[in-house]
């Protein structure tokens, strides 16, 4: 690697960076809906992830309502309350965070940091947003197909999943099947974009170790993503193959309602295995790109660089690495060999050791931090809370023997919303109240941004804490009614009611969220290029929304990383990544 | 003590070595491309195998036509490397001949695949709840889906080859064509090998740390 010292006399060589040719379209189709530009992308993936997560949070008032004010509503039977259960999961987990995270911010964000035109790709780009929406539109057909989408629970396992009696065992699991397949299809394609991007297209200066950790958890998550994803798309072709052709991967002989099913020979522990493959990793391709934004969120409304940089980079590496070598501990009651139990309850424990790093980096970044109070930064620090109180709960359940009583219930559901739902929607919060200014080029409302953070982030406890002890009492997981069950006490019922209510308020805050949104297009105030004062790459473009090709006629050039906050002896309070020393106005000469 | 803010301000680094063309680029894209076709080969691999151990596994009738079906194979990724040599040495019209010839044989293997099919669809053994025989047609049928993509390709650079052309285009469309031919004939030469030649229980058991 060469390196050259610049100063002002310094001459830097003419732009190492080849030039892409970047199709610039004339008509508003071409603009905005057959786009090629990452960042009108990035907007499509994000409404269309939003749409069709407002559908499913409108399937957890539903289940909430049955669960809290049970036999109310006439609307709500057995089978639709499991359909609205497993579209509820699989839709939040995929179809919004996946698609949020790595399409929405990973288009806006990678080429905007690293300093490029835009995605190396562009047309596989645009066409990887098309496929996501076919699978989208997929998987809402199967609300309207006979026997409705699938009630198999969002892992799907065979042969509940395809077998009669269950909700949607027709239809509606084909259409989930497919539509996953296209998801993972379309992903492949933005995955590369991104993964190449980053490591291809950075612009001068700008080293791997300088980019922002926004970026490093979008790569990592991607990196994870390409590697996991093939899991569930096996399964998913071979799940489609048992339905539809007869085979017998997944599907064991078995006799139904007197009758022989036709299968023989399947093994349904295979699918778990392949599911869970794919399934632990994607708990991180949601949380580490929340990991890696949180980090700048921190950092740049704290005034103070991120502490622990490279450790935080090499903690983004390893929880992607141990990712991979722990997916058995969601199946502990499958009747595993004790000793695998073992080898998967060190593993999990293990990932304890880089998560709680970031986590001390985080708090650290904030000590003596000159903090400003911000929406974004009440949506970091709010973070940050539930993500220890999720983890914290992950580690009873990693134990093996902790887990197997909690098994299938209440606390199972509490834990992961904590950890893998709130946590990262947070962040999905702060970053967007964050770059909104970016995007559209005005602020979103601050005083209706803290009743949306208050409501939402207090609500959430009101709604999981609760769900913990429910899940102590044994109080079970996708069950439609608990009924008079002796060992659950009256009480219980009480707090089912309680968290009804809070789940059916912090919903509907969520309306004022998008409220803001719209209002703020229109009459926001204007926030200028850089209204945070931030040294990343995206807040120095000459324009606000940025244009396409982002930079104008010359690509910035790095001098430095991406925390310069509060740089001893400088006067300044920020030093964009672009800044050249020369430009940096110091009051004495200590570094 | 590392002060980032220190040594590295006003060092512009990475300069001139790295390679940021878009060739460059889409090299890098057909290798994590592939990394992530090998985790889903792999992973079939790993269920095949796992479903072996079982005491109720029946294999699968060895077809002897795979073998012919695996030489093709081989012909076609050493068209290709002719192909690849050629537009090297600038010898244009060996490079077409070996684009010619791999796009032939490719077409023939996979044509050979699909008797394979039918073969054993024929036979007595034939029955779809039998995993194994389930087994290979999944993946016989996902490596062949793999090779008519690689033929999209394929026919995209045979069709700039006549008349005036960028060399320097087509030969890094041949690089490319070459090295997915290579990873798929490896791929197929893995599968074959320990999954469709004969009982390779043990082999694989031990391959996949289960014995």
């Amino acid at each position: 690697m060469s390196s050259v010292a610049h100063d002002a006399s310094l001459f830097v060589p003419p732009a190492e960076v080849e030039e892409v040719e970047l199709y610039h379209p004339k008509t508003f189709v071409g603009k905005y809906i057959w786009s090629q530009d990452a960042k009108i992308i990035a907007i499509q993936y994000a409404i269309t992830a939003i749409g069709i997560g407002l559908v499913a949070l409108v399937l957890s008032w539903v289940m909430r309502l049955q669960l809290g004010f049970p036999n109310s509503f006439s609307f709500i039977n057995p089978s639709n309350y499991l359909q609205f259960v497993s579209m509820h999961g699989m839709i939040m987990v995929i179809y919004l965070l996946t698609a949020l995270f790595l399409g929405g911010f990973g288009n806006y964000l990678i080429p905007l940091m690293v300093g490029a035109r835009d995605m190396v790709f562009p047309y596989v780009n645009m066409v990887s947003y098309w496929v996501y929406l076919f699978a989208v539109l997929l998987l809402t057909a199967s609300f309207f197909v006979t026997g409705g989408p699938t009630g198999a629970g969002w892992t799907l396992y065979p042969p509940q999943a395809i077998s009669q009696g269950t909700p949607g065992a027709s239809w509606g699991i084909i259409l989930m099947l497919v539509s996953l397949a296209f998801f993972i299809i379309g992903f492949t394609m933005g995955g590369l974009n991104y993964v190449v991007t980053v490591l291809q297209a950075r612009t001068r200066g700008m080293t791997l170790m300088r980019l922002p950790l926004t970026v490093w958890g979008i790569f990592m998550a991607t990196v994870l993503a390409l590697l996991a994803f093939p899991a569930l798309f096996v399964s998913a072709i071979m799940m489609i193959l048992d339905l539809t052709l007869g085979t017998s991967f997944f599907m064991p002989a078995l006799v139904s309602m007197g009758q022989q099913s036709g299968h023989a020979g399947g093994n349904p522990l295979l699918f778990q295995h392949l599911f869970w493959f794919f399934g632990h990793p994607e708990v991180y391709i949601v949380a580490l790109p929340a990991f890696g934004i949180v980090s700048d969120l921190l950092s740049v409304h704290a005034r103070k660089n991120i502490f622990g940089y490279r450790m935080m980079v090499w903690a983004i590496v390893a929880i992607g690495a141990l990712s991979f070598l722990v997916w058995a501990h969601h199946m502990y009651v499958s009747g595993m060999n004790p000793y695998f139990g073992f080898f998967f309850a060190t593993t999990t424990l293990i990932i304890a050791v880089p998560t709680a790093i970031k986590v001390y980096n985080w708090v650290l970044t904030l000590w003596r931090g000159n903090i400003h109070l911000t929406v974004p930064m009440l949506f970091a620090i709010g973070f940050i809370f539930t993500f220890i109180n999720g983890g914290l709960t992950g580690l009873f359940l990693g134990n093996a023997t902790v887990s197997v009583p909690l098994s299938d219930t209440m606390f199972v559901v509490a834990h992961f919303h904590m950890v893998m739902a709130v946590a990262p929607i947070l962040v999905v919060f702060g970053a967007i109240y964050h770059w909104y200014p970016k995007i559209t080029g005005r602020m979103l409302n601050d005083t209706l941004g803290k009743f949306h953070f208050w409501v939402t982030f207090v609500g959430t406890y009101f709604i999981y804490y609760p769900m913990h002890y429910l899940g102590m009492m044994g109080v079970p997981r996708r069950y439609y009614a608990i009924g008079g069950t002796d060992f659950i006490p009256a009480s219980a019922h009480f707090v089912n009611e309680w968290i009804t209510i809070a789940a059916l308020i912090v919903g509907a805050v969520q309306l004022v969220f998008l409220y803001n949104l719209v209002w703020s297009y229109f009459k926001g105030k204007p926030s200028g290029s850089n209204p945070w004062n931030a040294t990343t790459l995206e807040w120095q473009t000459p324009h606000t929304p940025p244009r396409h090709g982002n930079f104008g006629p010359t690509l910035p050039l790095v001098y430095r990383w991406a925390y310069d906050y509060s740089v001893p002896g400088v006067d300044q309070d920020f030093i964009p990544q672009n800044v050249p020393p020369r430009e940096v106005t110091r009051t004495s000469n200590k570094t | 003590m590392v002060r980032p803010w220190v040594p590295a301000e006003g060092i512009v680094e990475d300069l001139g070595d790295r390679d940021t063309s878009s060739r460059a680029a889409r090299k890098l894209a057909l290798r994590v491309f592939l990394a992530v076709v090998a985790v889903l080969f792999t992973l079939l691999v790993i269920a095949y195998a796992g479903r072996m151990a079982y005491e109720d596994w029946r294999p699968a009738p060895q077809l002897k036509l795979l073998w012919a079906n695996t030489f093709v194979l081989i012909l076609s990724s050493v068209a290709l490397q002719w192909a690849q040599y050629s537009v090297r040495r600038g010898q244009m019209d060996a490079m077409r001949v070996g684009l010619l010839a791999a796009g032939a044989f490719t077409v023939v293997f996979l044509f050979g695949q699909v008797l394979a099919w039918r073969q054993l669809g024929a036979m007595v053994y034939f029955e779809m709840t039998n995993p194994a025989i389930a087994f290979f047609y999944l993946i016989t049928g996902l490596h062949g889906l793999h090779l008519l993509g690689g033929l999209v390709a394929w026919g995209r650079t045979v069709a700039k080859v006549w008349g005036d052309f960028d060399v320097a285009k087509i030969r890094h469309s041949v690089e490319l064509c070459t090295l997915y031919w290579h990873f798929l004939l490896g791929v197929w030469v893995v599968l074959f090998g320990l999954l469709f030649s004969g009982n390779n229980l043990d082999i694989l058991l031990k391959l996949c740390g289960i014995r």
